[in-house]
């Protein structure tokens, strides 16, 4: 399953450090390009923070990460995004009082120079409309332009979510709990369009449920207190002793996986 | 239909703008100065208002800014006898340059930090404008001779004010309704949403910053012509709590209401200090009434009661 080439991204001893707390502890970690990565693990396992040390949100104390051979641990999250690092969060952060093309807009616009024309109008380029339309597309909210983003489902504000991030031909897309808070027929409708992606985008994609993980990805990082314990390839991720201890609980304690938002 | 009757509407509120703005040249001339002045001020309100309501960030140094301007136009027009669209110029500039500066110190803070910071920033000036006695006058202040170098009448000067204003205006208005005026929105919304898009907040608020600081420092080079008089007074913290007063009771994020809140504050202030001196305890009341019946301003209300009448409305 795992290629030689050059990987697109690779961590290195990554340590992310909140006064004592290492929230994250020198995780090493490396995706070939058009990958697909599961990062799963049970609350406060460090998976945002991993997600904030990539994106730059928070920079890494310590270690390095290399994204297409260039070293980004200490760039800021915007210097991030202009290498096309692309993400979404777990609390849905939207533009809630615009809507759908306003916050597309914005998308768009924040790796393209038109964000600097001062008294222009406020419409696309032909190029950026095109993109647009294409990302609005794959997240299935075309014809939903104009609605005022508050006054959307959850579930069309998580397409957005994902929507967002795909205009500007992103390269690297981090999902962060994409489909946190669904039913489960969203969650269906969620993972077909994280399955239409385009093959050679790299996804990086944390989850709470396995089920819907294990079925979109190539391979799986298990994370527990800041630490990677366990990658293996999806089929024997179930049947792994370590990962049914740390993740489902003791066979002899029944205790059942939070679905809380409480990520350190 | 929706957009046949907002267009209008558009033309509506457009000649009765252009209505309101005749009016005062049919009156005494004490009116016509009261006029000039609330156009003035709306200037300096909308400047306030491009940081409060399209930022997110509210300021409490444009008063200083604008007095900057006023500073350095009566300065270089009567003490260096330079000619007055030189002076203007240079005004607009040093207000622009002081709000860069300003704004380089104050865009990594927000919230009360921020009102805090540009507060002190504020003070800073008008300490300078009080003890620099010997550029700034100290308390005397500096007089100049403007209005009579133009040779114009308090009419024919509230034209030329109205025309500039209207200028102004549109520019400011194409500046919010610009991609860069979206960007302002996006950050005051989701300042780690726009970074993860791309975005330099930090730049985009300095920018942002300077522009409502030249626009704040139009005011002030129209104020030095309309007023002929500059003491630390125009820099003092009063003068900026005004200005931010105007926005809020116009309402904050609409831009017009900038024109509502200075008539309302202006007018207010002409009628009740010719009855008694306690104007700063009506402008007091004033602004509690406003919080509690319309804390989105008399602009912003008035969109809501729209928007309430009209459901499928979905422009903000």
């Amino acid at each position: 399953m795992r290629a030689v080439a050059e990987p697109i991204l690779k961590l290195t001893d990554v340590t992310v450090q909140f006064g004592a707390l290492k929230a994250v502890d020198k995780v090493s970690m490396s995706l070939n390009a058009g990958e697909r990565r599961a990062v799963i693990g049970p609350n406060g396992a460090g998976k945002t923070t991993l997600f904030n040390a990539i994106t730059g949100t928070i920079p890494p104390t310590s270690g390095r990460v290399v994204f297409d051979g260039v070293d980004m641990s200490r760039m800021s999250p915007q210097g991030r995004a202009h290498l096309g690092v692309a993400r979404t969060f777990q609390i849905t952060n939207l533009f809630g009082r615009m809507s759908v093309i306003e916050n597309m807009r914005l998308a768009v616009r924040g790796l393209s120079p038109t964000k600097f024309s001062f008294f222009g109008t406020d419409d696309l380029t032909e190029a950026q409309a095109d993109d647009v339309r294409r990302a609005l597309l794959s997240s299935r909210l075309d014809g939903r332009e104009h609605v005022v983003v508050k006054e959307m489902s959850y579930g069309e504000q998580r397409q957005l979510e994902v929507a967002m991030a795909l205009v500007g031909t992103p390269r690297l897309l981090l999902l962060d709990e994409p489909a946190a808070g669904l039913s489960p027929a969203e969650r269906t409708f969620l993972a077909d369009i994280i399955r239409a992606l385009p093959r050679e985008l790299t996804v990086v994609l944390i989850e709470h449920d396995m089920d819907l993980a294990l079925g979109l990805v190539d391979y799986v990082t298990v994370m527990q207190n800041g630490v990677v314990i366990v990658e293996s390839d999806p089929s024997s991720i179930r049947t792994n002793p370590l990962v049914q201890e740390v993740y489902l609980g003791k066979p002899h304690a029944v205790v059942v996986p939070g679905e809380g938002n409480a990520d350190a | 239909m929706t957009s046949k009757t907002s267009t209008t509407l558009r033309i509506l509120a457009g000649l009765a703008a252009l209505v309101l703005v005749a009016a005062p040249l049919a009156m005494p001339t004490y009116y016509v100065s009261v006029a000039t002045q609330i156009l003035i001020f709306a200037v300096l309100a909308m400047s306030v208002d491009v940081l409060a309501g399209f930022t997110g960030r509210t300021p409490l140094c444009h008063g200083a800014i604008f007095g900057t301007s006023t500073y350095v136009v009566l300065y270089t027009a009567t003490v260096m006898h330079m000619p007055l669209p030189l002076a203007m110029l240079l005004g607009v500039l040093a207000a622009t340059v002081l709000a860069l500066v300003f704004g380089l110190l104050a865009v990594r803070t927000s919230g009360v930090y921020f009102l805090l910071l540009t507060l002190a920033l504020g003070l800073i000036v008008w300490g300078i404008c009080l003890r620099w006695t010997e550029v700034t006058g100290g308390e005397n202040g500096l007089r100049g001779q403007l209005r009579a170098g133009l040779m114009l009448s308090t009419r024919e000067l509230y034209v030329a004010v109205a025309v500039v204003v209207a200028l102004v205006t549109f520019a400011m208005w194409r500046f919010v309704h610009s991609p860069f005026g979206l960007t302002l929105r996006g950050i005051r919304d989701g300042e780690s949403r726009m970074a993860s898009l791309g975005y330099n907040v930090p730049l985009h608020l300095t920018i942002a910053f300077t522009a409502s600081g030249f626009f704040a420092g139009i005011a002030g080079a129209l104020y030095a012509v309309f007023n002929d008089f500059v003491s630390p007074s125009t820099v003092q913290l009063s003068q900026s709590v005004a200005g931010l007063l105007m926005a809020i009771v116009g309402g904050v994020g609409t831009l017009f209401g900038a024109f509502v809140g200075s008539f309302i504050i202006i007018a207010l202030e002409q009628a009740v200090s010719s009855v008694t001196e306690r104007w700063l305890m009506v402008l007091g009341l004033t602004f509690i009434v406003i919080m509690i019946f319309a804390p989105e301003g008399v602009i912003g209300k008035a969109r809501l009661l729209m928007a309430g009448r009209g459901q499928s409305k979905t422009k903000p």
